[in-house]
């Protein structure tokens, strides 16, 4: 044992080339060993790490973040989502999420709550929203499970409203939020991404008014998010500078979720 | 007579071991995302061969209900994996390196020779170097499928803001289907990797931590005196591993 601590610490030029071979060959193991350790150390406090409010450890977290942070500036008025000739929409078109409507639907009394930044709240009916300029889309719609599907929808676009009632002053700030009548399920949007042109506040499908499992009276359309984001029959629409609670962030999922 | 052969640059030695477990939390957490839409099967007509995966295969290994956790560290470690891919490339490229992993034109002939060797067909030893034929082939292929798989992954990440990416991998769904392909890809590379690693031995496995291999010759140095006429001999000839 001690011969081999001594060759460990004799210089290489005092070697053989059987001690060299040793020597160098310890050396390295011990390094690679070294770092194997760390590397499984680094995997086990990532492992370990508590928790956030948002269900994700914060690393991860931070790593959604900081990837939102790259990936948002691409988020672009030119950057469209594809879109496909009407024949390609199917016509059973998947339900996937029921959270925020099993509570049963007022219809008689629904109305699009925007709650204004003075403390004002707009009450909208459907007849309104729909006497603004329709927009139709078929585009690929994607599910944050990994599925998609062409699907045809119709409503006004978004930028095209928040014009239309002269909210100016609440698409300066940084967020929308959205709300179903019920509070059970909500989203937040950050505002390029709502303002997109291809962004719908949407009341018809396949060119039918939508579906009560589809969200009628009206539901977000955004391409360029998964699904998860297109919120089923909204009740309140709100705007604000920090991020509105996001029902699936909640549960771990990436913030910004975007396309 | 040992002799100290110098083979893996400390880079590529670093490359080739950080790549390791981080493919190993790329493929799990991918699995992870992929269970939450586990489609794909090899089969003819209604009749399934293989069914990408059999239930008891989530279950077993807990890969089942992790999908905001898959994301999670899927979309952290794509960073390692690709600051440590581009790391190795330019390296190879900088360093020269890639001489000896690039296929030239006698790899595609040479690597089918390397084959029937290892499967004991051929009893020859094929031209062996740094990398045989053989390696060399499926050393730059991985890179290329290094390449396709975060090229594809970029298209199911961003479809939109990418979408000329997207339309290049063959859509959405195209490209899902080749990001889970070459993930199979890598895993059958990793098998073949291990089993011919066993079978080269430890002198070269060592070199891949140590850097070096040991060259063992088969002849004694023979101190002769100066006026003496040498025969001629089979000198020069060793054997390596």
């Amino acid at each position: 044992m001690q011969h081999f601590f001594k060759t460990i610490f004799t210089r290489n030029t005092k070697l053989d080339t059987g001690q060299l071979i040793m020597k160098k060959t310890v050396i390295s193991f011990f390094f690679f060993f070294l770092f194997a350790g760390a590397a499984f150390w680094g995997w086990k406090w990532l492992r370990h790490q508590p928790a956030n409010a948002d269900g994700t450890r914060k690393p991860l977290r931070a790593a959604l973040n900081f990837n939102e942070s790259v990936f948002k500036g691409f988020v672009a008025k030119n950057h469209l989502a594809k879109e496909f000739p009407l024949s390609a929409a199917v016509k059973n078109v998947r339900v996937n999420g029921r959270d925020g409507l099993r509570t049963p639907l007022d219809s008689a009394n629904w109305r699009l709550h925007v709650l204004r930044a003075n403390g004002d709240t707009l009450s909208l009916t459907l007849e309104d929203i729909k006497k603004l300029p329709k927009t139709d889309i078929v585009f690929d719609f994607k599910c944050i499970e990994g599925w998609s599907q062409i699907t045809h929808w119709a409503g006004v676009k978004f930028s095209t409203f928040v014009k239309a009632y002269g909210l100016e002053k609440e698409s300066a700030m940084n967020y929308v939020g959205l709300m179903t009548p019920d509070k059970q399920y909500y989203v937040g949007i950050d505002m390029p991404s709502a303002l997109h042109p291809q962004t719908l506040l949407c009341y018809e499908m396949n060119g039918a008014p939508l579906p009560l499992d589809q969200g009628y009276p009206l539901r977000l359309i955004i391409p360029v998010k998964y699904g998860i984001k297109h919120l089923k029959r909204i009740g309140t629409l709100s705007f604000s500078n920090e991020r509105p609670p996001d029902f699936w962030a909640q549960r771990g999922y990436d913030y910004f979720s975007g396309l | 007579m040992k002799k100290i052969i110098k083979k893996h640059p400390l880079a590529i030695r670093w490359f080739h071991w950080v790549n390791f477990p981080v493919l190993g939390v790329m493929i799990w957490s991918g699995l992870l995302i992929y269970w939450a839409n586990d489609v794909y099967k090899i089969g003819f007509g209604d009749k399934t061969l293989i069914k990408f995966f059999p239930k008891n295969f989530y279950e077993s290994l807990k890969l089942n209900r992790h999908l905001a956790e898959g994301m999670g560290y899927h979309f952290l470690f794509m960073w390692l994996f690709f600051l440590n891919g581009i790391a190795y490339v330019l390296y190879t490229i900088i360093s020269g390196e890639w001489r000896y992993l690039v296929p030239n034109r006698h790899s595609f002939k040479e690597a089918w020779q390397v084959l029937l060797h290892d499967l004991k067909i051929r009893k020859t030893k094929p031209v062996q170097g740094k990398y045989n034929a053989a390696q060399r082939i499926a050393y730059t292929a991985i890179i290329i499928m290094g390449i396709g798989s975060i090229l594809t992954g970029l298209a199911i990440y961003k479809p939109v803001q990418l979408n000329w990416l997207c339309w290049i991998c063959g859509g959405y769904k195209t490209a899902r289907v080749i990001h889970f392909a070459l993930t199979i890809g890598y895993v059958l590379f990793f098998l073949v990797h291990i089993i011919q690693v066993i079978l080269a031995g430890w002198n070269n496995f060592r070199a891949m931590v140590t850097g070096f291999e040991v060259e063992k010759s088969k002849e004694e140095i023979v101190i002769v005196p100066q006026d003496t006429v040498i025969e001629t001999g089979n000198s020069g000839e060793t054997q390596t591993n």
